[in-house]
């Protein structure tokens, strides 16, 4: 079965949605088993429309659940195919059983997650509650802060997931609405280059190699489990960063487009910075430089890879700066956030140990907005002239009622 | 820094124009964002979507705007919500009613003392094209009282933006943005 080429501007105006489909279609992705929900259903509906108009050869599997979606994508990795699929939220959560199978048994697919907040109560907008729920599960998660990243960060994920030395299954994900709604402008790849980045699917113990019969699903108990783990784990912590930062290297050398696994804005001579994923980082990246013209040396560290977590690159990018703010855009759930408690292990055994402070902010979909940031540098600047943290560890960022602060 | 705020009822295209006004503002190589408020809306909700437009790439994400522009394209709205809200001393409003702009501030005194432009969008739209979609009337008058592009060159780039539509609804769009551009006031 032939198909067509796709004829696109150097740049297109694209939703991350779009961007995201789009770059499934020209990863030419063998098999997408897909569930809608909002607001990632444009992906996969455009992967279907691409494929009923005849832009790709594959095949969509409709399903009944996420849950079936991901053991579809599962059944069909394992087979020996480019398997793609996306969810978000309450759907995520859904699938979460089947990630860990997804990762154990070593199978590279691509999900993209479009974030956004879990019930209860039910809402549809954006946070980072589904990503964190998946940060356990052994998969690479890729966090894009613009449509542009959203449709760059696929290509690289296909290439790192799909590499032998990793198979390991990759997450991209983009804000609800933020990205997954919001059109751009997007410089795009020819189909051919975009797909000669990835290049062709090269299976490994795929069960339709009738020559070689293999065994996906076993059951270990306490005799083999742990080995299993950690190698699993063996591999994300040892192989995974070097694979990504060679697709980063070769993107740049065909894009121009740069990507690190740690994003440093500003950061070269900074007192203050805000840590923080997603289409913040972007917006603090503006506010931090109106900071920096009136005096504060203002900077932005934002995650590009969540998992493996990037602890000795954090090390590095937060450096010589005096006072920290993490932002976690998840409910913590009775503790500080995650984020902050990530970060907090990383800087502990350094000798230049920042003032560090944990703000939740954007629940729900709750704005951000630069006049938040604003005060939040503000009063980062207070805490490096006081010496100390001065306020409580844990506040609240644009929330309504009386001031909520813990710690 | 440009931004628009439109004020639209869920399903009169509102999202589909700030795309579709950032997909031809982009080939002239300008930077440009379009998004939208949604949640749970149902059609016939009222709803807003948001243009931003620079020189320089866009970082900013945040959902709130003091606009430059305003478009309303629902007659009621201008009672219903408070289309003023979060103004400018010199924002500029673009609303749709079948009255003229003395009589539209008269009946809404928020309005007054604001640059106030009005147009019958839902008429046009509906003469032209057949259904009230008033978004792309909206953008001919947008064109007429920001002098952004010229008219002609909107309309051609508009073709392509809508070029997945049969052609009959094409040309009567072109009417649409035409009609509009000649009858804002």
């Amino acid at each position: 079965m032939a198909f067509d080429k796709m004829e696109l501007r150097d740049i297109e105006v694209w939703d991350g949605n779009f961007a995201a489909a789009q770059a499934l279609r020209q990863a030419q992705v063998d098999v997408v088993a897909a569930y809608p929900i909002t607001p990632s259903t444009p992906i996969v509906e455009g992967y279907a429309k691409f494929l009923a108009d005849g832009y790709v050869e594959g095949e969509f599997v409709m399903v009944e659940s996420e849950h079936a979606a991901m053991s579809g994508c599962i059944g069909a990795a394992a087979a020996g195919g480019r398997v793609a699929t996306a969810t978000s939220s309450q759907g995520f959560a859904l699938m979460v059983e089947t990630l860990y199978q997804a990762s154990g048994m070593r199978l590279p697919i691509v999900l993209n997650v479009v974030n956004r907040a879990l019930a209860a109560p039910l809402n549809v907008n954006g946070d980072h509650s589904d990503m964190y729920l998946g940060r356990d599960s052994g998969w690479i998660q890729f966090d894009s802060y613009s449509p542009q990243e959203a449709y760059d960060l696929n290509f690289i994920a296909f290439k790192v997931s799909e590499d032998h030395d990793v198979r390991l299954p990759a997450m991209v994900h983009q804000d609800g609405f933020m990205t997954s709604h919001t059109a751009q402008g997007v410089k795009t790849m020819d189909d051919d280059t975009a797909y000669n980045f990835i290049g062709d699917y090269k299976p490994m113990n795929d069960m339709l190699d009738f020559d070689h019969p293999v065994t996906y699903g076993v059951q270990t108990e306490e005799d083999w489990h742990f080995e299993h783990k950690a190698r699993q784990h063996n591999d994300l912590m040892t192989k995974v960063f070097p694979k990504i930062q060679t697709a980063f290297d070769d993107f740049e050398k065909l894009t121009g487009r740069k990507y690190n696994i740690v994003e440093s804005y500003d950061m070269d001579d900074a007192d203050v910075t805000v840590l923080c994923m997603g289409t913040s980082v972007e917006t603090a990246r503006e506010v931090a430089k109106e900071m920096r013209a009136k005096g504060i040396k203002a900077g932005v560290v934002g995650i590009r890879v969540f998992r493996p977590f990037p602890f000795e690159q954090i090390k590095e990018a937060l450096k010589g700066v005096k006072a920290i703010a993490v932002l976690d855009r998840s409910a913590p759930g009775g503790t500080p956030g995650a984020m902050f408690n990530e970060i907090a292990g990383a800087l502990y055994n350094t000798d230049d140990r920042a003032l560090l402070s944990g703000y939740i902010y954007g629940l729900g979909g709750r704005d951000l907005t630069k006049a938040h940031l604003v005060d939040l540098y503000t009063e980062l600047q207070a805490n490096v002239d006081a010496g100390k943290v001065t306020t409580p560890l844990q506040q609240f960022i644009g929330v309504r009622g009386p001031k909520l602060a813990f710690l | 820094m440009l931004e628009i705020r439109w004020h639209s009822r869920a399903g009169q295209g509102a999202v589909t124009g700030a795309k579709g006004l950032a997909d031809v503002i982009s080939t002239t190589g300008k930077d440009v964002q379009a998004f939208a408020f949604y949640g749970s809306a149902k059609r016939g909700a009222a709803m807003t979507a948001y243009n931003r437009v620079d020189d320089e790439p866009i970082m900013n994400h945040e959902k709130y705007m003091e606009p430059d522009f305003v478009f309303v394209i629902d007659p009621a709205l201008v009672y219903t919500t408070d289309v003023t809200i979060n103004a400018k001393e010199n924002t500029v409003f673009i609303i749709t009613t079948h009255m003229n702009t003395e009589e539209l501030i008269a009946s809404q005194p928020k309005l007054e003392g604001k640059t106030v432009y009005t147009l019958d969008c839902i008429k046009i739209a509906q003469e032209t094209i057949g259904r009230a979609i008033p978004n792309t009337p909206m953008l001919g008058a947008f064109m007429k009282i920001s002098e952004m592009y010229d008219i002609e060159f909107f309309k051609e780039n508009m073709k392509r933006v809508l070029g997945k539509l049969p052609q009959k609804i094409i040309d009567a769009n072109m009417l649409a943005i035409q009609r509009a551009y000649d009858e804002v006031k």
